[in-house]
């Protein structure tokens, strides 16, 4: 196939083979695992800055604004600006917060997103882990997140923070389940956990089409999940600058307040990254049944520009959100989850199992 | 010689932040280093390549468990609050019963003789855990799963019955 050439097996293979031909093995891993590392924190720290541009654009663009223009050519630098701003700002300790668990906090929640970043396949051979429980491992990863929230709410001493954690806590307690059984919904589809596998299961049609029915439902459940899970608009009650002068994270300045925002819009990638791997196909190209020459055409387009481009389309789907619907009460939250979601998800596993059972999916 | 290194690193940071949880006296930053206990035992699973184990770990210990502890902590105690030391005599009694204990346990370990196993190590997958969780046959678990089931959805109804405001009741009366 004409896009199996943009496999990025041969060069990871080539890397491997030069270092384990010139150093030992205790230090080759060594190498590796820096690599990897210092990839992945560029490719956090340079992403999450991209991402807060893009929000600030596409807000502006719903509200009929420009956003930022000033800063370089089109305000591309902007965030940039703010970035270098956040850094050399003070650390405020108030003096009555738990110093320990107050600085703690900030780590807990940068941590999961780089933990759940190494099972996402960018391209093919771009993948740094792939366990046989890829899936379960992504939602096992982000269940720890929520704890850096309630630990910061709680050690800053501060009542606004403190409602506003528990109420972060108790959203992303509530939607983990969702996120969860929407996954599981199409791991009976795959019949894998396995990442790669259930990208490889792709090659033949995304998994929004193979499942049609409940895939599309789990779908739509999975997004609206994942937003709330990652505490954004119009699920952000826990920050709701309004009434809580930004909950969580009120008492945090500098670096440590740059983690939580930072965290949330990485968290805002992995959750778009796992829509694309489990329903569209990860950077599988789009096919139309056997029009030859189109599929031929979608091929010539790299693993890598694919995965963005649908990583980008489901972010903006959520952006969208953001900035159209207003933000909902704590109980109409709860009950969007335990009313809704929870049966329409029960519903749609049992409906997934059924079909896969009798053969109905392509 | 890597995977010796990780287990004392994992092996020390357990033991550490075990006795850190008993000893702290604020009750948050005791549930703060359990997690950290809980969090390293799941990475001893990954280095013995059961990553199923590691991940129910992770999921049911670090962020089910700890997560009701703190949510419990956040709604009853105040940030002030710490714990009172136990008196003298409390202490020593506990230090000699956890001592008997610590003491049985090592002289067990130390004199059993563990016999090298011919067989090559097994990895077992998802798909084995699953299906040996439906199968009824020898070394299924359908029974158990079932039996656990039922106890879980017996907690679920406990629990929506305690929590449940008391307008009902009111009528009764």
């Amino acid at each position: 196939m004409a896009f199996e050439k943009y496999d990025f097996t041969p060069l990871t293979q080539a890397i491997h083979k030069a270092l384990i031909e010139n150093v030992s093995p205790l230090l080759t891993t060594i190498i590796e695992w820096t690599i990897i590392g210092v990839l992945f924190l560029l490719f956090i720290a340079i992403f999450g800055l991209l991402l807060v541009y893009v929000e600030r654009k596409v807000c502006a663009a719903f509200q009929q604004r420009l956003g930022p223009m000033r800063v370089g050519p089109w305000g591309l630098l902007q965030t940039i600006a703010d970035f270098v701003k956040l850094l050399m700002k003070e650390l405020i300790t108030p003096k009555s917060v738990d110093k320990f668990l107050y600085n703690l906090a900030p780590f807990i929640v940068i941590i999961v997103p780089f933990l759940t970043i190494s099972v996402i396949p960018f391209a093919p051979g771009l993948q740094a882990l792939d366990f046989d429980i890829g899936i379960f491992f992504v939602t096992a990863v982000s269940s720890v997140g929520v704890i850096g929230v309630l630990l910061a709410g709680w050690a800053s001493n501060n009542k606004y923070s403190l409602i506003g954690g528990m109420r972060s806590g108790a959203q992303i307690v509530s939607y983990e389940l969702s996120v969860g059984m929407s996954l599981i919904t199409m791991v009976i589809l795959a019949g894998t956990m396995q990442i790669s596998e259930i990208v490889e299961l792709q090659r033949g049609g995304w998994f929004l089409f193979k499942g049609h029915i409940p895939a599309v439902l789990a779908f739509f459940v999975f997004v609206v999940a994942g937003t709330a899970e990652t505490n954004r608009g119009p699920f952000d009650l826990a920050e709701a600058e309004s009434e809580l002068t930004a909950g969580f994270h009120t008492e945090y300045s500098g670096i440590k307040f740059a983690f939580f925002f930072l965290a949330e819009y990485i968290n805002l990638f992995i959750v778009s990254a796992m829509a694309t791997i489990v329903f569209l196909g990860g950077w599988m190209p789009f096919h139309f049944g056997d029009w030859a020459a189109f599929n031929n055409v979608m091929d010539f387009i790299p693993g890598l520009v694919w995965f963005f481009i649908k990583v980008f389309g489901i972010i903006f789907l959520i952006m969208w959100f953001k900035w159209t619907f207003p933000r909902l009460r704590i109980d109409q939250i709860l009950t969007l989850e335990w009313k809704y979601l929870l049966p329409i998800n029960l519903f749609n596993i049992l409906l997934m199992a059924t079909m896969v059972l009798l053969g109905w999916h392509w | 010689m890597n995977s010796e290194v990780m287990f004392y690193l994992l092996a020390g940071m357990i033991l550490v932040f075990s006795v850190l949880t008993v000893t702290s006296r604020k009750i948050l930053r005791a549930a703060v280093y359990l997690l950290f206990v809980l969090i390293s035992t799941a990475a001893i699973y990954f280095m013995l390549e059961y990553t199923f184990l590691a991940a129910v770990q992770l999921t049911v210990y670090a962020g089910g468990i700890v997560v009701l502890i703190i949510f419990s902590v956040l709604l009853t105690s105040h940030i002030s609050e710490k714990a009172i030391m136990a008196d003298r005599k409390q202490s020593l009694l506990s230090a000699l019963a956890v001592g008997a204990g610590a003491l049985l346990t090592l002289l067990t370990i130390l004199k059993f003789t563990f016999v090298p196993s011919a067989l090559p190590a097994q990895t077992s997958t998802v798909t084995d855990v699953g299906n040996a969780l439906i199968s009824y046959e020898r070394d299924g678990f359908a029974l158990p799963f079932e039996v656990i089931s039922i106890l879980l959805l017996a907690a679920l109804i406990g629990a929506i019955i305690v929590a449940r405001k008391e307008k009902d009741n009111a009528i009764i009366k």
